[in-house]
């Protein structure tokens, strides 16, 4: 099954390594990782997605705390949550295709960034099967694709949750109460219409 | 050099400023060429440095230290091989959540990467093996580093951290101010956590099992529960089985101890594990060693695993209740709830699985000749009323002393248990004798394993150090023989090994040695070891073929041993009695 964790980590040298190297020993393929800024000052935030049985959760949220450089761990997987990836896409074109592919882009809300004589490049942002809904009108329209870069999955819990590592590092506002913790395992009805992931069609357009 | 000043030192005396800080008063090592800032300045130290003959006893022996005092072992060595060298000793350390702060000097920070001479990667390659490890390049940074190094060696499950310092980093100079250098507040573990709801599931189970038994591990020790585990097991006439490392978490005589768990653990201990309704796991982590095949282990029972390390729950066994925290703290929390318990039923069951398993024992039978390690090891224990504290390698002699020795104390057993490390006993009793000076100490090791680590003999000679050692000498690599003999049709490929005379060996290092042969030789020999102030060496020349038993083949169910031979093959005239 797949897992997704969000780790907020260290941002020191060498600390990619040994969340990686945990993987690695358990060997546990992993299949995204996304790393950038978070909320707070020299700390990271990593989204990593990996294939492992269903039990293996609990190890290796349980071994990243293991790792002095890890702040906190959230199995995301496990709560409602928006997940994004952004793609840039080069596909090959001639006069003939290039209104079509257009055109495409427009469906999918994703934009043209690049034009050149013989390729443009998409860029699109969005949940995973988006993506892959686009990917998937291209070569069933025989757009040859020439290049494909994805940044992987990053993912933001629902709602109210807020990132605990504000109250881990004694942030004032969370010791005041102002910042609150809620378990979301189900949200009210309406909120959950509300931010919806279907912003676009999935699949076919 | 008083550490409340804020002084400005060198790199190089920052590390002993902030170790003297720490408490620390011995260190282990080795100099070289990376690191020579640091010993430069180790004259203005009040602490003492042990010069080790390999940087692989350097950790061990740092460990054994850690081991037997509960405080924290420190090594040091230099960069390239000198570090390498300690990899084994870091490992060892790991497997068996030991507190060791490794220091390591390491070339100049202009040069890091670039293959300098004596350079290596030395955090990349021991980071599986240590709880942490920190690159540290510029003298401001040593105290705060070297201080949190102590902290998360010595929190949480403990383990070894590796502290690599560059020379160029101990040239210059910072300001110094221990205390400013202190680790900061950390938020609390989100995982550590024992919720009341917890204990008072445990608590019910407890009181309602009718077969229920303690396993006692090294996290016993470890989190000083000692008195809080007897008390759960004395007022609820719990039984309690030991791991390896567990031995001497509670006392060997008490009624309630049946002995060691596990793949040499006696038949009625690994039967009462199979026939137990309730395991109550306190600081111990469901080993293979200890549980034989999973499939089958311990079916009838439901299980409490109190541990301090989360990544330990479920992972090789399911439970019912896990409680996370330190031992000591659970139980404190736990016992409360716990009342008076009438155990009689399930004890007396055990006595009758014991049935004539006890007495058919090796030990009891009289001498004929033959000297056996059992009888070396039931000797030694007597002639030190128990009292001793004793490290060994790994292997047959490993497994005959956790037999045969009687352990009362904690901490008075040290040997590498996870990672199975040859050539372990030897430093890890210079490390103990150290920690503990008016501690009668005892290496016992195999005649494999001594030649691993022996030049530490001029170890004990140069420090002047009071170490009896005993070698279990059978010619063989044992364990291996053993396993040949029964896994590999008595191939007995690589593992005859030819040893020097370990007396005229021990001699030639100005250790008194003598070798025995015979079993009524063996109390006396004992007896002039303790007598003889300083160093003894004496070569138990052992029966050759003998076997450890009882023995769970790896992958077969706990109670599925192979049993001692009702008379030893090799005893000849021998009853049984």
């Amino acid at each position: 099954m797949q897992h997704t964790f969000v780790a907020y980590v260290e941002d020191k040298p060498g600390v990619l390594t040994r969340v990686a190297s945990l993987f690695r020993r358990l060997n546990i393929n992993i299949s995204s990782v996304t790393v950038g800024g978070s909320e707070r000052p020299n700390i990271s935030r990593m989204t990593l997605v990996a294939d492992a049985p269903p039990a293996a959760g609990h190890r290796i949220m349980a071994s990243l705390y293991k790792l002095e450089n890890v702040v906190q761990v959230d199995d995301v997987g496990r709560f409602s949550s928006v997940s994004r990836e952004l793609a840039l896409i080069k596909v090959a074109t001639t006069p003939k295709t290039r209104s079509r592919i257009f055109e495409l882009v427009n469906v999918f809300r994703a934009r043209v960034v690049d034009l050149a004589p013989g390729s443009l490049m998409i860029e699109i942002t969005g949940s995973e099967s988006k993506i892959e809904g686009l990917l998937q009108v291209l070569n069933e329209n025989e757009d040859r694709v020439l290049e494909i870069s994805r940044t992987g999955r990053m993912v933001m819990r629902r709602g109210h949750h807020t990132s605990r590592v504000l109250e881990a590092l004694g942030d004032v506002e969370s010791q005041n109460g102002a910042v609150s913790v809620p378990m979301v395992d189900a949200l009210p009805e309406e909120e959950e219409t509300l931010h919806n992931d279907s912003d676009l069609p999935h699949q076919q357009p | 050099m008083s550490t409340q000043e804020h002084t400005r030192l060198t790199g190089a005396e920052i590390i002993w400023a902030t170790l003297e800080g720490e408490g620390v008063r011995e260190v282990f090592g080795y100099p070289g060429g990376a690191i020579l800032p640091a010993y430069d300045a180790l004259r203005k130290f009040p602490i003492r440095h042990i010069l080790v003959r390999h940087e692989q006893s350097a950790v061990h022996m740092a460990d054994g230290y850690a081991r037997a005092s509960g405080r924290v072992g420190v090594a040091i060595a230099t960069s390239g091989p000198g570090a390498t060298n300690m990899v084994t000793g870091i490992a060892t350390a790991m497997l068996d959540s030991i507190p060791v702060v490794c220091i390591t000097g390491q070339v100049g920070s202009k040069v890091l990467g670039t293959d300098a001479f004596q350079e290596v990667d030395i955090t990349g390659i021991t980071l599986p093996v240590t709880k942490h490890n920190y690159v540290v390049t510029r003298a401001e940074d040593i105290a705060p580093v070297l201080r949190d190094a102590f902290r998360v060696a010595n929190s949480g499950r403990p383990g070894p951290v590796l502290v690599d310092i560059t020379k160029d980093a101990q040239q210059a100079t910072a300001e110094f101010d221990f205390a400013a250098a202190a680790p900061g507040k950390l938020g609390a573990h989100p995982m550590l956590s024992v919720a009341e709801q917890g204990i008072a599931e445990a608590a019910e189970l407890i009181l309602t099992a009718k077969r229920p038994l303690i396993l006692a591990g090294h996290g016993i020790i470890q989190s000083g529960a000692m008195s809080q585990v007897r008390a759960l097991a004395e007022r609820a006439q719990i039984p309690v089985a030991c791991t390896l490392l567990g031995l001497g978490s509670f006392p060997a005589s008490h009624k309630l101890n049946l002995g060691m768990m596990g793949m040499h653990g006696e038949s009625w201990v690994n039967h009462s594990i199979q026939e137990a309704d309730l395991l109550i796991a306190c600081g111990m982590r469901f080993d293979d060693r200890v549980t034989g095949s999973l499939a089958t282990y311990a079916p009838k029972a439901k299980k409490i695993h109190i541990d301090i390390d989360p990544s330990e729950i479920n992972k090789n066994v399911a439970v019912q209740v896990s409680l996370i925290g330190d031992l000591a703290t659970v139980l404190d929390q736990l016992l409360p709830r716990i009342r008076t318990r009438d155990g009689a039923a399930w004890l007396h069951s055990i006595d009758r699985m014991k049935g004539d398993a006890a007495v058919r024992d090796i030990k009891n039978l009289p001498d004929n000749g033959h000297l056996y390690a059992a009888h070396v090891i039931n000797d030694l224990w007597h002639a030190t009323s128990g009292d001793a504290l004793i490290t060994t390698d790994v292997g047959q002699h490993q497994m005959w002393e956790a037999q045969y020795y009687k352990h009362e104390q904690p901490r008075s057993l040290i040997t590498s248990g996870g990672l199975g490390t040859m050539g372990f006993a030897l430093p890890a009793a210079i490390g103990a004798k150290i920690a503990c000076p008016g501690k009668e100490v005892w290496a016992i090791a195999g005649d494999g394993g001594f030649q691993m680590t022996s030049p530490e003999l001029a170890t004990i000679v140069q420090e002047k150090l009071d170490i009896n050692i005993a070698i279990i000498n059978n010619g063989y690599l044992g364990m291996i023989r053993q396993w040949q003999e029964t896994f590999y049709e008595k191939n007995y490929e690589c593992s005859p090994i030819f040893s020097p005379d370990f007396v005229k060996l021990a001699e030639a290092f100005g250790i008194r040695a003598a070798a025995v042969a015979t079993r009524s030789e063996v109390m006396k020999t004992v007896e002039a070891a303790r007598t003889h102030k300083g160093p003894f060496l004496i070569n138990f020349m052992v029966e050759q073929e003998d076997t450890v038993y009882p023995m769970i083949v790896p992958g077969a169910a706990l109670h599925e041993m192979i049993r001692r031979p009702s008379a030893n093959p090799l005893i000849e005239t021998a009853s049984d009695v």
